[in-house]
C-alpha cells in the first residue's frame, strides 16, 4: 500500500491544478459557451494587451518577485553567517514562530499604518519634532514602484526562510564546518559563507521558490501595499474576475495564464542568477581571502534581520494599540481614550469561526502529515533516492492561486461537488501539503539510519520501529511541519472563499470580508485573533516535543 | 495503509450530487444535466410559498465590510426563524462580484438546479448583468405582499435600476445617496461659512487646499459613483446618460468630464499620484487626518462612524446644492437557488415596515427605507422613530434633489476612459 503513497499524493496535488488550469486556460482562447463563446480565438489576448499599464503591472510583479527572496534570503543568511550563540540570535530565534504566524493581511495592515505619513511612526515623531500638524502629503504606502509592498513582503519571508534555514542547518552541523575553517585562519562569518553556505543553499532552494512565486502573484499584501495606478497584475486579474461586466471574464482568464508566465518567467531569471552566482563565487571561494569583508558582512549580518523583526514587531503593536483605541486621530501619539467595544462586537461571531477554522486547519494538516510520513517511509524502505517527480509536490505554490483556483471552481462543479468543508479541506491540502513535506524531509531522510538498524536487530518490527524510534526522533521537525502546516491553512483566503462559496466561514474570510468595511479598529481585533491562532500552534509545537520526549525517557528509565 | 485511510477519509467528506456527471474535459465545459429541480415556487400562491419556505436555509450574499449591516442582517435572522422558520445564513463578501461569478461558474458546469447562492444583495451593473446572461429567477418582487408599501406609481425608482426597468427581477430594499461631509473645525473650512456646494466651487476650494480632498481609484463603485456625479453637472447632454453609451458621440459628451478632471487632479491628495482604494478607504483617509472633505454613498456613513470613534464629533454632513446621484439597492434572487420560497419570504420580511424600520434606526445601520411613507398607518410610520439632531447628519430636506443613475453602460465606458488617462502614473 505505501508503494501508492508517492503516485497518489502526486495526483492529489496536480490533478486539481490541472484541472483549474485547464478551466481558465480554455476562456483565455475565447471558449466559454456559458457567456457565448464558443470558438477559440484570440479576442481576450488582444483586449488584454491592450489594457493601460499592463506591462507595468507584470513588470512590477516580476520585480517583486525577485527582489523579495533575494533580500529576505540575504538577510537570512549574513544573519546565521554572522553567529548564532549571543543573545540576540537567541532573541531573533523566539520571535521567528510568532511573525511566522502573522497572516500575510494582517501584517500588510501593521506595516501601511506604521509607515503612512499619518501612521504610527509620524505620530511619535510630530509635531514636536517634524514640525507637522497635518500629515505630509507623501506618496509611501502604495508608492508606484511597489517598494512598500517588496518591504512588507520581505518581514513576511524572512521567518519562513530563517525557520527552513535552521531546520536544514540542524542536519549540517555547521560548528564543524566553521571550526575547520576558523583553524586555516578564515574569520568566523566568512568561513561561514564559504565553507556552509554551499551546502546548505540546496536544501533550503526549494522554500525559496515557493517565496518567489508567492512574492509575485500574491494578492492579499498588494491589495494593502501594493501600487495603485496601475495595480500589480494578480490585483488586476482579481478586479478582472469581479467586474460586473461579465464578459470581462475572457481577458480575465488571459491573465491567469499571463500571471502564470510571469512566475514561471521569475522562477528561470532566479534559476539562471544560481549559475551565474555559482560561477562567480567559485573565484571568490577558492581565492583563499581569510578575512577581508569581515566586518561589514558581520555588521550587515547582526542588524539587517534584527531590525526587520523590530519594524514586524513594532507594526504588530500598531494593531493592537487600535484595537482598543477610542479616537484617534494624527498627531496624537495614543489614542484618546480606551475601549473594549471593538473586541466586544465580535466575540458573539467569533465562536463558529474559530470552530471552522481549527477544524479545517487540524483535518488539513493530519491528512497532509499523514501522506508526507507515508511517502518518505516509503522512500526509506524501499532505498529509494528521491523521486525526481516530487518536483511536482509544489506545483500548487509555484502555480499562483489566481490562475487555477477560478477554474478549479468549475471542474469541481463539473463533477458534482459543491461547496462543503470537506471540499475547501482538500482544497487547504493543496498548499497545506507541499508546506509540511518542505518541512519535514530533510530531518527526515537524514535521520541517522543507525538508531533504525539497532531498533530492527533487536527484533522489532518495521512498523513499531517506525512509531517507536522514528517518530519519537523526528518529533521536533513533525511538530515544527504540523505548526507550519496550521499556519499555512488558516491564513487561506481565495480557496476558502472560493470552494466553500462563502457557506464556509473562517477566521480569514472574516477578516478580508471586514477590512473591506475599511474600519481599522475592528480589522486589527481581527488581524489579531488571526494571528493569535497559528501562534498557538506554534506555541504547542514547541511544548509538545520537549513534553513528550521527558516522558518517554522516564518511561525508558523503567 | 495510513495513506489510503487518510485518502479515502478525505473523500469521503464529499456527497458528489451527480455521479453520473461526466469524466472528458469537454465534457466538463459544457456537461448540461437532466434538471432534477422542485418546480419553482410560484409567487403568486404566497401560502404556498410560506409553506414551502418553513425549514429551509437561505445563503444570502450581502457585501460584509460593514460590522453593523452585518449585526443587522444578523437579527433579521432571528426574525426569520422564528416567524417562518427559515434559517438566514449571511455570506459575507468582499465585493459583489464574486457571488455572481460564482452563479456563472455554476450554470458554466450545468448546476442548474442546486445553486450556492439562494439571495443577493445588488444593484447597477451587476443586475444588468445578471439579467443579460438570464442568471435570474423572476419575476416575484411585485407579487410580494409588502411590495405595495413602496407605491411605485409615485416613487418609480423602486422598480428602475439604473435606467433598466426591473421588471421584478429584484426587490427594492434601501435607498443610497451620494452624501458630502467635512472636517468644521479643519483649518480649510472653518473659516467658511459653507463647504463647496458644486463641483466648481470644489475645484476652487481644492486649489487653495491641495491635498485635502480625493476620491476611491477607479474602477470603484464609489470612485465612479463620483465620475458619474460630476459628469452630470458638467455636461450639458444630460439625456444622452439615460440611453446606452453606444447612442450617443461618448467623446462629446464627456469632454468637460476630462478638463475637470486634469484641473482637479495636481490639487488631490498625494497630487492624484495613488487614490484610495474603496468608499472605506476613503473614510479612514478621514479618520487618519488626512483629508478635510470627503464623500459616502450612505448618508448616514458619518454619523456611525462618528458613533464608532472613526470620525471626530466636528464632522458635518451634506449635499450638493444641485443634489446628488441616489439609487434604490435591491435583492435578487439567482435561478439556480434551491431555496426560492425561503428567499421570497426573506424580501417581503424585508420589506415589511418593522424591519424597515430597524434598518433606518442608527442604532442598527441607519439605511434609509423605500417604504412610502404616507402610505403607511400611524402605527407603522410610529415604528420610524425620529433620527434626532445628531449634528453629523445631513439637514432635514437634503435629499429633496435626487438625481437618477446614468444606464449602466455609462459606468463602463467611463471606467475605461478614466483607466486609458489615468491608470498609469
Amino acid at each position: 500500500m505505501l508503494r501508492l503513497a508517492p503516485a497518489l499524493v502526486i495526483a492529489l496535488l496536480t490533478l486539481p491544478v490541472a484541472a483549474g488550469l485547464v478551466m481558465v486556460g480554455l476562456p483565455a482562447f475565447g471558449y466559454l459557451p456559458v457567456l457565448g463563446g464558443e470558438a477559440l480565438s484570440l479576442a481576450p489576448w488582444r483586449e488584454l494587451f491592450s489594457q493601460p499599464g499592463l506591462w507595468r503591472s507584470a513588470a512590477l510583479s516580476l520585480a517583486s518577485g525577485l527582489a523579495t527572496p533575494a533580500v529576505a534570503l540575504g538577510a537570512v543568511v549574513l544573519f546565521l553567517a554572522a553567529g548564532q550563540r549571543g543573545r540576540l540570535a537567541r532573541a531573533v530565534h523566539r520571535l521567528i514562530s510568532p511573525l511566522l504566524a502573522v497572516p500575510h493581511a494582517a501584517l500588510g495592515f501593521g506595516l501601511a499604518f506604521l509607515i503612512a505619513p499619518s501612521g504610527l511612526a509620524m505620530r511619535l515623531l510630530s509635531p514636536w519634532l517634524t514640525g507637522a500638524k497635518q500629515p505630509p502629503d507623501a506618496l509611501i504606502v502604495n508608492d508606484p514602484l511597489g517598494l512598500s509592498l517588496m518591504a512588507g513582503l520581505v518581514l513576511k519571508e524572512i521567518p519562513f526562510l530563517l525557520l527552513m534555514s535552521l531546520a536544514a542547518l540542524y542536519q549540517l552541523r555547521p560548528e564543524k564546518h566553521v571550526e575547520t575553517a576558523r583553524s586555516l585562519g578564515y574569520a568566523p562569518t566568512l568561513g561561514w559563507l564559504k565553507t556552509v553556505l554551499p551546502v546548505l543553499y540546496p536544501l533550503i532552494r526549494l522554500p525559496v521558490y515557493a517565496v518567489i512565486a508567492y512574492a509575485s502573484a500574491n494578492v492579499d499584501m498588494a491589495l494593502i501595499l501594493g501600487p495603485r495606478l496601475p495595480p500589480t497584475l494578480a490585483v488586476s486579474i482579481l478586479e478582472w474576475f469581479n467586474d460586473p461586466d461579465l464578459e470581462r471574464r475572457f481577458m480575465a482568464s488571459a491573465a491567469a495564464v499571463l500571471q502564470l508566465g510571469v512566475t514561471l518567467t521569475a522562477l528561470v531569471i532566479w534559476w539562471l542568477g544560481e549559475r551565474i552566482m555559482a560561477r562567480l563565487l567559485r573565484g571568490w571561494l577558492c581565492a583563499g581571502s581569510r578575512q577581508r569583508g569581515e566586518a561589514t558582512l558581520r555588521l550587515v549580518g547582526r542588524t539587517l534581520l534584527p531590525v526587520a523583526g523590530l519594524v514586524a514587531l513594532a507594526a504588530l503593536v500598531g494593531l493592537a494599540l487600535f484595537s482598543v483605541a477610542g479616537f484617534w486621530r494624527f498627531p496624537e501619539a495614543l489614542p484618546q481614550s480606551i475601549t473594549l467595544d471593538h473586541w466586544q462586537r465580535f466575540t458573539p461571531m467569533l465562536g463558529e469561526a474559530l470552530g471552522s477554522t481549527a477544524i479545517i486547519a487540524l483535518a488539513a494538516t493530519l491528512v497532509a502529515t499523514l501522506l508526507v510520513l507515508a511517502v518518505l517511509e516509503n522512500e526509506h524502505r524501499r532505498q529509494l533516492q528521491p523521486a525526481r517527480s516530487l518536483w511536482l509536490l509544489y506545483l500548487p505554490l509555484i502555480v499562483p492561486q489566481i490562475a487555477f483556483l477560478f477554474g478549479l471552481v468549475v471542474a469541481a462543479e463539473s463533477v458534482g461537488i459543491g461547496p462543503q468543508i470537506g471540499l475547501v479541506i482538500a482544497g487547504h491540502l493543496l498548499f497545506v501539503l507541499p508546506y509540511v513535506y518542505l518541512s519535514l524531509a530533510e530531518a527526515y531522510r537524514r535521520l541517522d539510519p543507525r538508531w533504525l538498524e539497532i531498533a530492527r536487530s533487536l527484533g522489532v518490527s518495521r512498523n513499531a520501529a517506525f512509531v517507536r524510534v522514528r517518530l519519537p526522533l523526528l518529533a521536533a521537525p513533525l511538530a515544527t511541519a504540523c505548526a507550519v502546516g496550521l499556519a499555512i491553512s488558516i491564513g487561506q483566503y481565495l480557496p476558502t472563499r472560493l470552494l466553500g462559496a462563502g457557506r464556509v466561514e473562517t477566521v480569514t474570510t472574516e477578516a478580508v470580508a471586514l477590512a473591506s468595511g475599511g474600519n481599522r479598529r475592528l480589522i486589527s481585533v481581527w488581524a489579531l485573533v488571526q494571528a493569535l491562532l497559528p501562534l498557538l500552534g506554534f506555541m504547542l509545537a514547541a511544548a509538545l516535543p520537549r513534553f513528550l520526549t521527558r516522558r518517554e525517557t522516564r518511561h525508558g528509565h523503567h | 495503509m495510513n495513506t489510503t485511510l487518510a485518502h479515502t477519509a478525505a473523500f469521503a467528506l464529499f456527497a458528489p450530487r451527480r455521479l453520473a456527471a461526466a469524466i472528458g474535459l469537454a465534457a466538463l465545459c459544457s456537461a448540461t444535466l437532466a434538471s432534477t429541480a422542485l418546480a419553482s415556487p410560484d409567487p403568486n400562491d404566497w401560502d404556498a410559498v410560506l409553506e414551502q419556505a418553513d425549514g429551509q436555509t437561505v445563503y444570502w450574499n450581502a457585501w460584509g465590510g460593514d460590522s453593523r449591516t452585518n449585526r443587522y442582517i444578523d437579527w433579521v435572522d432571528g426574525r426569520m426563524q422564528e416567524r417562518f422558520g427559515v434559517e438566514v445564513e449571511h455570506v459575507k463578501l468582499e465585493d459583489t462580484g464574486s457571488a455572481v461569478a460564482r452563479v456563472l461558474a455554476e450554470k458554466q458546469a450545468g448546476n442548474d438546479d442546486d445553486g450556492s447562492v439562494d439571495l443577493i444583495w445588488i444593484n447597477g451593473e451587476n443586475f444588468a448583468a445578471m439579467r443579460k446572461h438570464e442568471l435570474l429567477f423572476g419575476p416575484f418582487a411585485e407579487s410580494l405582499p409588502h411590495f405595495d408599501l413602496t407605491h411605485p406609481a409615485d416613487n418609480p425608482e423602486v422598480i428602475t435600476d439604473f435606467t433598466l426597468p426591473t421588471e421584478g427581477f429584484e426587490s427594492p430594499w434601501g435607498r443610497a445617496q451620494i452624501t458630502f461631509y467635512y472636517d468644521s473645525r479643519a483649518a480649510s473650512l472653518a473659516g467658511q461659512s459653507e463647504p463647496p456646494g458644486s463641483m466648481a466651487e470644489l475645484l476652487d476650494w481644492a486649489r487653495e487646499n491641495p491635498g485635502r480632498f480625493t476620491y476611491p481609484r477607479i474602477p470603484d463603485f464609489t470612485g465612479s459613483t463620483f465620475l458619474k456625479q460630476a459628469l452630470i453637472e458638467l455636461t450639458e447632454q444630460d439625456d444622452a446618460l439615460y440611453q446606452p453609451v453606444s447612442e450617443s458621440d461618448f467623446a462629446a459628451v464627456t469632454a468637460p468630464l476630462w478638463d475637470y478632471l486634469d484641473a482637479l487632479h495636481p490639487h488631490l491628495w498625494r497630487e492624484g499620484r495613488s487614490f484610495p482604494e474603496s468608499g472605506p478607504a476613503l473614510r479612514a483617509l478621514m479618520s487618519d487626518g488626512e483629508l478635510d472633505l470627503a464623500f459616502s454613498f450612505y448618508p448616514t456613513d458619518a454619523a456611525v462612524a462618528v458613533r464608532e470613534y472613526q470620525l471626530p464629533q466636528s464632522v458635518r454632513s451634506y449635499v450638493l446644492d444641485g443634489g446628488t446621484l441616489g439609487n434604490v439597492h435591491f435583492v435578487a434572487i439567482p435561478y439556480n437557488s434551491p431555496h426560492k420560497a425561503g428567499a421570497m419570504a426573506l424580501a417581503n420580511f424585508l420589506l415589511s415596515p418593522v424591519a424597515q424600520a430597524k434598518k433606518q434606526s442608527l442604532d442598527y445601520w441607519g439605511d434609509r427605507t423605500v417604504l412610502d411613507m404616507a402610505r403607511l398607518s400611524d402605527e407603522q410610520q410610529a415604528l420610524f422613530e425620529a433620527q434626532g439632531d445628531n449634528p453629523a447628519l445631513p439637514p432635514a430636506g437634503a435629499f429633496d434633489k435626487t438625481l437618477a443613475e446614468p444606464h449602466p453602460s455609462w459606468m463602463t465606458a467611463l471606467q475605461d476612459a478614466w483607466l486609458e488617462r489615468y491608470g498609469v502614473n
